[in-house]
Order: C-alpha cells, then structure tokens, then sequence
C-alpha cells in the first residue's frame, strides 16, 4: 500500500507548478490550464483520502462532482476567453484594462 | 519493492515531470499535449489509489473533453496566442520569472514541512477504518456501491451540480454566440 504523504507529496508537487503558472504567464489558455493543473491536485488528494470511506464513498463522489465542476468552468472560461479575444485582438491579461465599451 | 510501489513512483515522476515541462514550455501547442500526459499519468495515480471509477471519468472527461475544448480555443482565436506566448525571453530563468518560481518553491517547501508533521500515515481515523475493515481494497470493485451513493446520499449535490451543468451550458453557449447587429 502506498502512504498518503507520498499521494500529499505529488499533488503538493502539482499544485505548485499550477500556482506558478497562475502568477507568471501571460497567456490566458496558459493560465488556464494552470488552474486545471491546481484542480486535479486537489481531486488527487480526495481520492487518495477516499481509500478509507468504503461504505460512503465520501472522497470518490466528490471527486467525481469536482471533475464535473472542471468540465462546466472550462466551458464557460473558454467561451470568456474567444469573447476577449474577439473585443481586444489579444488575450493576454495583463494588457485588458479598458472595460468593455 | 513490490509492482504497486514501482508503478507509482513511476507514475508520480510522469506526472509532476510533464507537469514542469507544461509549465515551463514556450510553445503552447506542446504544452497542451504534454497536458495530455499529464492527466493520463494522473489517471493512473488514481488507480493506484483503487479509484477506477474516478480515473475512468478523468479520461473521458479530461482528455476527452476539457482538453479537445482547449485545443478548440487556442485554434479559434488565432495567431495572436501563439506570439504571445514566443514573445517570453528564451532564457531558462529570467528574472521576470523569479518572484513566480520563489513564490511557488516557498508553498511547496510550506505544504511538504506541514505535510509530514502532520503524519498524515497514521491518522487516528484512518487507523480506525483500517481496524473496522472500511478500506478498500485491491481486488473488490466498487462502482455499484459508488452508483447507489449517487442517487441515496448525495443526491443533493448530485442534483445541485447536474442544474450547475445546465447554467454552464446555457451560459457558454450565451457567451460564445456571434454578436447581433442591433
């Protein structure tokens, strides 16, 4: 059986990469997948915790809604991002500073 | 060294590798399928945490979906992404980048110190599970006992995000639509 600080361990690993490509790019798809990369750390500790609900589920349920939640953030991310894109020619964050009209 | 151990460190390498190189990539092409492999090895982890329901659902959702959506954008919106991304300096480190990677190295160094003072292996309530026999384990499957939860215990949650998916829906497809001449 593998512990859970080696589980802890590699999705610490995870989030931190996410968290440094929140901060440091400056494309928005970047960033993008930065907080995919920070949301899938969290469902791997859920699941890795989730070992020892057997009866309830408890971990593996909410990993599963946290993955539906991913898909429909996306979705509507993305679609914020082609809007951005189609108002300011760019979709680098640091450089929307105007609103909308 | 027993396989299960092996897998995972291989696993573990794969993933939080492919995850330096997504982050440290200039092109962005390549880091959106380096993404791929990314959420394939951790498809993997979750196996080796006996979660296949979960993994099976990583795959189809994931890679199937969230990174086909990705793919979708980056080809609509253009040249412009792909310029901003090759405009970064071509060094390894630049210094722009350093308070980022400080930023990200401290967390890290943070959660691994908090990490293992909190002795995460031996947790008076996993101790208990393992002592009731509520782990699970390697050679039993669990995905009906996953499918009756669903729909008993958490049917709240479950309804809460199956309506959350609907405003998503209508929302992107709101957004994404072309804009009328009025």
């Amino acid at each position: 059986m593998i512990g859970l600080t080696d589980f802890l361990l590699v999705s610490a690993a995870l989030f931190c990469t996410g968290l440094y490509m929140v901060v440091s790019k400056n494309n928005a798809v970047q960033i993008l997948i930065g907080i995919e990369l920070m949301l899938n750390a969290a469902i791997l500790n859920l699941v890795a915790f989730g070992r020892f609900d057997k009866i309830n589920n408890g971990g593996q349920v909410f990993a599963l809604f946290a993955i539906v939640l991913a898909a429909a953030t996306t979705a509507v991310a993305l679609a914020i991002i082609l809007n951005v894109y189609r108002r300011y020619k760019t979709i680098d964050p640091g450089k929307i500073n105007t609103l909308g009209d | 060294m027993s396989m299960v151990k092996i897998l995972f460190y291989v696993m573990a390498t794969v993933a939080v590798f492919s995850g330096l190189y997504v982050a440290a990539s200039k092109n962005l092409v390549r880091s959106i399928f380096m993404f791929f492999v990314t959420l394939l090895a951790l498809a993997g982890l979750y196996v080796i945490a006996l979660a296949d329901f979960v993994a099976i659902t990583q795959i189809v959702i994931y890679v199937g979906g969230i990174l086909v959506l990705i793919l979708f954008a980056f080809m609509l919106s253009g040249k412009e992404t792909l310029e901003a991304v090759q405009q970064q300096k071509d060094r390894f480190i630049s210094l722009s980048k350093l308070p980022s990677v400080l930023l990200a190295l401290l967390f890290f160094a943070v959660m691994a110190y908090v990490f293992y003072n909190s002795g995460a292996d031996n947790l008076t309530w996993t101790k208990q599970a393992v002592q009731t026999g509520q782990v699970i384990k390697a050679n039993e499957s669990l995905i009906e006992n996953i499918g009756v939860n669903l729909m008993t215990r958490y049917l709240l949650p479950f309804e809460a995000i199956s309506i959350l998916l609907l405003l998503a829906l209508v929302g992107a497809a709101h957004l994404s639509r072309k804009e009328q001449q009025a």
